[in-house]
C-alpha cells in the first residue's frame, strides 16, 4: 500500500519505541540485531512447503507447461493425469473474459503455452498473429469433432485452433421464487427482483443481451442501435445487484440473487446445491459459444503445448471435464461416456430447438469501440 | 547512484510517451486527444466521485480518529505504547484480508443481516454490500490507522500548561477544544488527511471488491481501461491527470513545511 | 480529566471496529456450514483444504522469494541513495529526495501500469523477475527515507573523528556510520519486507505466467465466491502478521 510507505517518516519516529531506538541503544548490539534479522528472514524463506521441495529438486530440468484458462475452467483431477503421463508440471492461471485475456498476453504476459480464447477471440488473435500453427499429426483427437462445430467461420480447417468446450448463454433462476420460467430478457429488468440479480462482467455478453432483447443481432455494427441498447442497460444497473462472470452460480446457489445472467455450465453447477435453480434461454434468443484451445506463438514448448491440447481432448478426460464443470465437450464420442443426467440437461446440452435462435460472436474490428465507450459508460455511471 | 532513481521517473515518463496515438495497444501517432476525451462530463464525473468519497473517507477518519487519538495521548504514558500496537496491528495484517472481512459480514446473506435478521430489528436483508456505502466503509476501515497516528503525535506535543489554561478560561468543554486544541493540532490533522485522502483517491482493491463491478473509482476506470479495454493511451492520460491531482495536493502539503523538517521538529 | 468517560467509551469502539471483522472473519473460519453466516458446528476442514492447495503453496513460495530478493535490492539501492544524497548540495537534495517519492506519493494502479508499460515497451515479458523489480522499486524509497531520517540525526563529529583516527571514507562508513544507521536499516527492511509480502495492485500488473503471489492468489480465491476456505487463509495470515508484530515488540522489549 503506497499510503503506507507515505506514512514511513511519522511511523518512523512514532514507532521510535518499538524497533530503531531500542534495538539502537546497545551499540554492541546491532549486530546481534542483524543477525537476528537475518534469521529470521531464512527462517521465513525455510517456511517452504516441503511438499515442493522432492519434486522440485527432483525434476530440476521438468518441462513446464502453462495454461491460461477460464476460471470456470480449472478443478482438481483434470490436469493430474497430464502431469503424472508426461511428468511435465502445469501451471494454471485464469482470467473471467476474453478482453482480460486479451490485454494480459498484450501486456507482455508472453510464456504461456496454451490458452482458450472464445471463438470471436480466436479471430482476433489470429489477425494479431498471436497464434502458432497446429501440427494436425500432433493431435489426433482434434478430429472427433462434433458435426456442430466442425467449419467454424473464424477457423474453418482448425490450423490455429480447436474447440474444446461449448455452450450457450442464458438466465439462471430461482424456480421456487419465480412463479413461471421467464421467456423473455426483459425478466431481468423486472422491478420485482430488484438487488436480486446477477449480470455477467463481460462487455460482449451484457450488449449482446440487450441488441438480442431489441431484436437486433449480437453483432450489431449500427451506432444508434448500439447506444439504444446501451440506454436500456443503464436503466437496469439500478436493479442489477453485481455484474461478475466468476462467482454468480455461488451467489444463485445462496439464494443472493434469484435471476442470473450465466453461463449453462456454472448455473448447472449450481442447480446442484440449490436444486429448484432452472436454466433457460429467452425466446429471443442469444449466444451460442464455444471456447477453444489455441497454442501461442511466443510459447516455448510448442510439442509439449499440442500434446496437453490432444490430452484435453480425449474422449475419457473430455468426459470427466463435462461431468466435473458440467460444461459440454466437443468431442462427439464423450457425449456418450458423460454421466446421464448430464447429457439430458438443457444448461449442458441444449436440446435441437433452442440452435436456430442462437448466433454466433463475430470479431467486430474497430467497431467495438462503439461498445468500448458504452460500456465503460455503463459501468462508471 | 542515479540509476535508482531513474527506474521510477522513467515509469512516469513511459506513460506521458504512451499518453499518445490512438488504438488499442500504443500506435505512436502523436494525439491530444486522450487528454481532451477527459474532458467529457463523464470521466469528469470519476474523478469528482472520487475526490468526495475520498473526502467523505477522509472527514469520517477525522471524526473517529480523533477522539481515539486524544485517547492515546493522554494516556498514561507506559499504556500509549500498547494502545498504539493495537491501533496498528491491523494495519500489518493484508489489505486483501482486511477488505474481505467487510465483505463477509456485508453481504446479503453475511453476518450483519443474519444477526439483524435473527434479533428481529430488520424483516429483509439490508443490501450494503456492492454499493457506494459498502466501499466507504471499506475505505475508512483500511485508512483509520493513517489518520491516528499523525494525530496521536500533534496531541502528544501539546503543552499541557496551554489546555489547563484553556481549562480555566473556558468552561465548557467544548470550546476548550475547539479553540484551543484543535487550532494547536492543526500539523497533525492535516498530516492524518492528507494521508488518508491522497491514497484513497488511487483506492483499487475496495472500489473493486466492495463496488461489485458497479460502483468504480478513478483507479478501477484505470484497471478497466488497461486490462479490459486495452486502451493504453486513453489510460495514460487518465493516470497522468490523477498523478497531476495527487502530486498537486502532496505539494501544496510539503510547501508548508515539508515532512522532513516536521519529523525533526518533533523530537 | 473531565471527558474521560465517553473519550474511553469512544476509543473502545474505535478498537471494535478494527478488530471486530478480523475476529469474525477469524471465528467463521471454523464454521462448518459452506454458505453464510449462521453457526454450523466447529470444524476444522478449511484448514485442512488450504494446506492440500498446491496452487496456493506454489502462490506463497512465490511470495517469500519476491519479498526477499526486492527488499535485498532495495536496502542496498535504498542506502546507497541515502548515503550517497549527503554529499550533494542541499538544493539538490530535494529535488532528488522529492523525485524519490514519487512512486510513494503516486497511486499504486499509475505504478503498476507504469512499470507494466515500461517492461512492454522494453519488450521485457512479465515474470517473477519483473513483479521483483517493480517491488524494489516502491520499496527503495521506504528504505531510503527512513535511513536518510536516521543519517541526518547522526553526529557528524562521529566521522570526523573517523577520519581523524586515519580511516578511508570506505572505512568509515562501514565501521562507524553502517552500525549507527543499522536500527533504520533493520527497521526499513522489515517494512519492506512486508509491503512487499502484502502488495497487490504492482504485482498484478507486472506479474506474467506463473507468477501469482499470495496476495493474487487471495485476489482470484474472492472473486471466485465468498467461502470459509478464505477465512481460514485469512485466519493464518492474521496470525502470522501478529506474530510479527509480537516478534518486533518483543525485541524491543527486551532491549529495555
Amino acid at each position: 500500500m503506497i499510503a503506507k510507505k507515505a506514512f514511513s517518516p511519522p511511523d518512523h519516529q512514532i514507532a521510535k519505541p518499538y524497533f530503531p531506538r531500542s534495538l539502537g541503544q546497545i551499540t554492541g548490539s546491532p549486530r546481534r540485531a542483524w543477525l537476528i534479522a537475518i534469521v529470521f528472514v531464512m527462517s521465513l524463506m525455510a517456511c517452504q512447503p516441503t511438499s515442493e521441495d522432492g519434486p522440485k529438486k527432483a525434476h530440476e530440468a521438468q518441462p513446464t507447461l502453462y495454461y491460461f484458462t477460464w476460471s470456470d475452467y480449472v478443478g482438481p483431477n483434470l490436469i493430474e493425469e497430464f502431469e503424472r503421463q508426461t511428468g511435465a508440471r502445469v501451471v494454471v492461471d485464469t482470467f473471467g473474459s476474453n478482453e482480460e485475456l486479451l490485454a494480459k498476453l498484450q501486456s507482455g504476459a508472453t510464456g504461456y503455452d496454451v490458452a482458450v480464447p472464445s471463438d470471436f477471440m480466436v479471430s482476433i488473435m489470429m489477425k494479431l498473429g498471436l497464434l502458432a500453427e497446429l501440427n494436425p499429426a500432433a493431435i489426433p483427437n482434434a478430429d472427433l469433432l462434433l458435426d456442430r462445430l466442425q467449419r467454424l467461420p473464424f477457423d474453418p480447417d482448425h490450423r490455429y485452433s480447436v474447440p474444446y468446450l461449448w455452450g450457450t448463454v442464458g438466465i439462471g433462476y430461482d424456480s421456487s421464487v419465480l412463479n413461471a420460467p421467464p421467456d423473455s430478457w426483459d425478466v431481468l429488468w423486472d422491478p420485482r427482483y430488484k438487488g436480486r440479480i446477477s449480470m455477467l462482467n463481460d462487455q460482449r455478453e451484457v450488449f449482446g443481451l440487450a441488441l438480442r432483447s431489441l431484436g437486433a443481432s449480437i453483432n450489431s455494427r449500427d451506432p444508434a442501435v448500439i447506444d439504444r441498447a446501451k440506454q436500456k442497460l443503464l436503466q437496469q444497473k439500478a436493479l442489477v445487484k453485481v455484474y461478475t462472470s466468476e462467482n454468480y452460480d455461488q451467489l444463485l446457489a445462496a439464494g443472493e440473487v434469484v435471476l442470473a445472467h450465466g453461463w449453462g455450465g456454472a448455473v448447472a453447477r449450481a442447480a446442484v446445491q440449490r436444486p429448484s435453480i432452472k436454466y433457460v434461454i429467452p425466446k429471443e434468443g442469444g449466444t451460442i459459444w464455444s471456447d477453444c484451445l489455441v497454442v501461442l506463438q511466443s510459447s516455448r514448448n510448442k510439442e509439449l503445448a499440442m500434446r496437453f491440447v490432444n490430452y484435453l481432448l480425449d474422449g475419457q478426460v473430455a468426459a470427466h471435464t463435462t461431468n466435473r464443470l458440467r460444461f459440454a465437450s466437443s468431442n462427439r464420442e464423450a457425449k456418450a461416456l458423460v454421466s446421464p443426467e448430464l447429457r439430458e440437461n438443457p444448461a449442458v446440452y441444449p436440446p435441437d430447438s433452442v440452435f436456430e435462435r442462437l448466433e454466433w460472436m463475430e470479431d467486430l474490428g474497430e467497431t467495438i469501440r462503439l461498445y468500448d465507450r458504452g460500456w465503460t459508460e455503463l459501468k462508471l455511471r | 547512484m542515479l540509476a535508482f532513481f531513474l527506474l521510477p521517473l522513467l515509469l512516469v515518463f513511459a506513460i506521458s510517451f504512451a499518453s499518445r496515438g490512438l488504438y488499442g495497444g500504443v500506435r505512436w501517432v502523436f494525439s491530444p486527444s486522450n487528454y481532451t476525451m477527459i474532458l467529457d462530463p463523464l470521466y469528469l464525473w470519476i474523478y469528482g466521485r472520487s475526490i468526495l468519497l475520498a473526502f467523505a473517507t477522509t472527514g469520517i477518519c477525522l471524526v473517529i480518529g480523533y477522539p481515539l487519538a486524544y485517547f492515546i495521548a493522554r494516556a498514561p504514558a507506559r499504556w500509549q505504547g500498547v494502545w498504539l500496537l493495537l491501533v496498528i496491528i491491523p494495519f500489518w495484517t493484508n489489505f486483501l484480508v482486511r477488505t474481505y472481512a467487510w465483505m463477509f459480514i456485508l453481504r446479503t446473506e453475511g453476518l450483519l443481516n443474519t444477526v439483524l435478521l435473527d434479533v428481529g430489528m430488520i424483516r429483509a436483508p439490508i443490501e450494503i454490500l456492492y454499493t457506494d456505502w459498502a466501499v466507504l466503509i471499506g475505505l475508512v476501515y483500511g485508512y483509520l490507522p493513517f489518520m491516528v497516528l499523525p494525530l496521536y503525535a500533534a496531541i502528544e506535543r501539546l503543552n499541557r500548561s496551554v489546555v489547563e489554561a484553556a481549562w480555566d478560561l473556558y468552561a465548557n468543554g467544548w470550546s476548550v477544544f475547539w479553540r484551543v486544541i484543535f487550532p494547536l493540532t492543526k500539523s497533525g490533522i492535516i498530516a492524518g488527511c492528507l494521508l488518508v485522502f491522497i491514497p484513497t483517491i488511487g483506492a483499487y482493491i475496495t472500489p473493486d471488491l466492495l463496488g461489485g463491478a458497479k460502483t468504480m473509482m478513478v483507479g478501477n476506470l484505470i484497471q478497466h481501461e488497461y486490462l479490459v479495454i486495452r486502451d493504453w493511451p486513453f489510460g495514460s492520460a487518465i493516470s497522468f491527470v490523477l498523478m497531476a491531482l495527487v502530486v498537486l495536493g502532496a505539494l501544496m502539503y510539503f510547501k508548508r513545511g515539508g515532512v522532513f523538517e516536521d519529523v525533526e521538529g518533533r523530537r | 480529566m473531565k471527558p474521560r468517560g465517553w473519550l474511553l467509551g469512544i476509543s473502545l469502539a474505535n478498537l471494535l471496529f478494527l478488530y471486530g471483522p478480523i475476529a469474525v472473519l477469524v471465528a467463521f473460519s471454523f464454521n462448518s456450514s459452506r454458505l453464510s453466516a449462521t453457526w454450523n458446528g466447529p470444524s476444522l476442514q478449511w484448514y485442512r483444504e488450504l494446506l492440500f492447495d498446491h496452487a496456493l503453496l506454489v502462490a506463497v513460495q512465490n511470495s517469500m522469494i519476491v519479498a526477499a530478493v526486492s527488499t535485498a535490492i532495495a536496502s542496498i539501492l535504498g542506502v546507497a541513495a541515502a548515503v550517497g544524497l549527503e554529499s550533494l548540495p542541499v538544493r539538490k537534495q530535494r529535488i532528488i529526495e522529492g523525485a524519490m517519492l514519487l512512486p510513494l506519493i503516486v497511486p499504486e494502479v499509475m505504478l503498476g501500469v507504469a512499470l507494466m508499460l515500461l517492461f512492454v515497451t522494453i519488450k521485457w515479458p512479465l515474470s517473477l523477475v519483473t513483479v521483483t523489480i517493480g517491488h524494489a522499486a516502491f520499496n527503495v524509497p521506504v528504505v531510503m527515507v527512513i535511513v536518510r531520517t536516521r543519517l541526518r540525526k547522526l553526529d557528524p563529529h562521529l566521522l570526523e573523528a573517523a577520519a581523524d583516527l586515519g580511516a578511508t571514507p570506505w572505512q568509515a562508513f562501514r565501521r562507524v556510520t553502517l552500525p549507527l544507521l543499522a536500527p533504520a536499516i533493520i527497521g526499513s527492511v522489515l517494512l519492506a519486507f512486508t509491503i512487499s509480502l502484502d502488495d497487490f495492485i504492482v504485482t498484478f500488473f507486472t506479474g506474467g505466467p506463473g507468477s501469482t503471489t499470495l496476495p493474487l492468489k487471495v485476489y482470484s480465491m474472492i472473486k471466485s465466491g465468498v467461502s470459509p476456505k478464505i477465512n481460514a487463509l485469512s485466519a493464518v495470515l492474521v496470525v502470522v502478521s501478529m506474530a510479527l508484530v509480537a516478534l518486533a515488540a518483543a525485541l524491543q522489549r527486551e532491549r529495555k
